[in-house]
């Protein structure tokens, strides 16, 4: 990862330098190995501060919808999954895309110190990545953990490539894979309804509404959102009642239905950890099944499931008795 | 003080009927001026078309008490709209799914395209679901206490 960062600060200065872009896009070292933050760097002293490695899990794109609209071009390193957030904003005619020069950067899964933590690893000084290894140094000594058990929920199943790119860097091939994103969908969807229904009541109850899922979500893009009106009736900031958090949590999933990327950025910011990718990824499974398969983001033009229709399209009643399969 | 001999008051389910202006309603209309019969407990609300109801709608009137949520359009091809009710099939094919992946009792959602001659089916259409839904009882997963009327 190393090298891949030092080439990236190479093209960032070089950027900067020349005067191509007015900023970069990137992410600053924070207080400890396993914070590293979104930042914007403007000058070349500035990208002292520069940092890619394992735990630059945050998606950029996000940030560009207001970022862009500043003077100039704007530099930004995107991973495989984030180059999807960006088309799709790209295609809401949030972003656009002259103004952008778009770094994708490659991307061997990233960590969960969350998961690290889970395991009994604490007061982490580094961290180094050797095949399927994680060596951890502590302030206690040396550890060792098994890499596909403390990374991110999102790079468990993520097969993305990079869909946006004007130019690339690339150090480590990724090796392919072949794994089934709905393989949880499908038990819950295996469950009864009163099993389903005790699952989601349970995950559900933990939200407090800190609408964080929402503000880091790309597809949750509106400047005034349905929940911030007063007269929704679910505005409060803290739930009083089981059915602010369903109302939430469907009608957010609706809306972003046929956008979201499945970018994962949801479920890694719940502070409760409630697992939201389940509720996008049912949605994005209906459609694939209904409508013909569909990944948002892929491209910056076209249909998406929910603006288009056929002819022929299944009738409601008829995706509940064949359990929409 | 109630009384505790009585026998229990049969369950009538509040039923909301979102019914498009130009089809449904006008056979809602139809099946009342032909005195066809459907239960009074059945509350239309009356939408400019079919994709007029927003996810949101359907909720909303959950909250407030619905045990039953259906709507009605023109028949596919028969929009007003030219294409409004197509949207509107998508939708919610995808919402009322999603709604049984949460666990709601997949029977307390419809969809049924009523054409406005058709106030005979209307009538049916209404009594058949009402059936369906007082079988299954009070809508308990998706209501907001704080609206409930005292007991
Ligand atoms: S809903 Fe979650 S997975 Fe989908 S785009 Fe938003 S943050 Fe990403
Ligand atoms: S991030 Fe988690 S706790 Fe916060 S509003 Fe979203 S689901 Fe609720």
């Amino acid at each position: 990862m190393k090298e891949v960062e030092l080439k990236m600060l190479d093209r960032a200065k070089a950027l900067l330098e020349s005067g191509e872009v007015a900023r970069v896009v990137g992410w600053k070292k924070g207080d400890f190995c396993f914070d590293p933050a979104p930042a914007v760097f403007e000058t070349v002293e500035e990208l002292d501060g520069f940092v890619y490695d394992w735990f630059c899990g945050a998606n950029l794109s996000k940030y560009l919808i207001q970022i862009a609209k500043k003077e100039g071009k704007t530099a930004v390193f995107l991973k495989p999954c984030d180059t999807y957030s960006f088309n799709q904003l790209v295609k809401e005619h949030r972003i656009d895309r002259e103004k952008v020069y778009v770094i994708a950067v490659e991307c061997l899964a990233k960590l969960d110190v969350e998961k690290m933590k889970a395991k009994g690893v604490s007061m982490i000084e580094s961290v180094e990545v050797v095949d399927k290894e994680v060596r951890v140094k502590t302030a206690y000594g040396e550890e060792t953990l098994s890499k596909p058990e403390v990374i991110l929920t999102k790079c468990e199943t993520c097969q993305k490539t990079h869909q946006a790119k004007d130019e690339e860097i690339i150090v480590h091939e990724r090796p392919e894979r072949d794994v089934n994103r709905f393989a949880e969908v499908e038990k819950l969807e295996a469950m009864t309804e009163d099993e389903r229904f005790a699952f989601w009541r349970n995950e559900l109850s933990k939200c407090i509404r800190c609408n964080a899922c929402r503000n880091v979500c790309p597809a949750c893009s509106c400047v005034k959102c349905v929940f911030d009106n007063p007269a929704s009736g679910i505005a409060a900031k803290a739930n009083d009642d089981k059915f602010e958090e369903q109302l939430f949590h469907i009608i957010r999933a609706f809306h972003v239905a046929g956008r979201c990327t499945d970018c994962g950025e949801c479920s890694r910011v719940c502070p409760q950890n409630i697992p939201l990718h389940l509720l996008n990824r049912k949605f994005i499974k209906d459609i694939d099944g209904l409508y013909g398969e569909f990944q948002a983001g892929e491209t910056t033009e076209g249909k998406t499931p929910l603006t288009s229709f056929t002819e022929g399209d299944v009738e409601p009643k008829d995706v509940f008795q064949g359990e929409a399969k | 003080m109630q009384d505790v001999t009585t026998e229990k008051k049969e369950f009538t389910p509040n039923i909301v009927a979102f019914c498009c202006n130009w089809c449904s309603y006008a056979g809602a209309d139809l099946a009342g001026s032909s005195r066809l019969t459907y239960p009074a407990n059945v509350k239309i609300i009356r939408v400019p078309c079919s994709c007029r109801v927003n996810p949101m709608f359907v909720l909303k009137a959950f909250q407030r008490g619905a045990d039953g949520v259906i709507l009605c359009g023109c028949h596919p091809g028969d929009c007003h709209y030219v294409t409004g009710n197509y949207y509107t099939r998508r939708r919610m094919a995808l919402l009322y799914s999603f709604l049984n992946y949460m666990g709601i009792e997949k029977e307390r959602t419809r969809v049924e395209w009523v054409s406005a001659a058709e106030g005979a089916r209307f009538a049916s259409v209404m009594n058949d679901f009402v059936k369906t839904v007082t079988e299954l009882g009070e809508n308990k997963r998706l209501t907001d206490l704080r609206v409930k009327e005292g007991e």
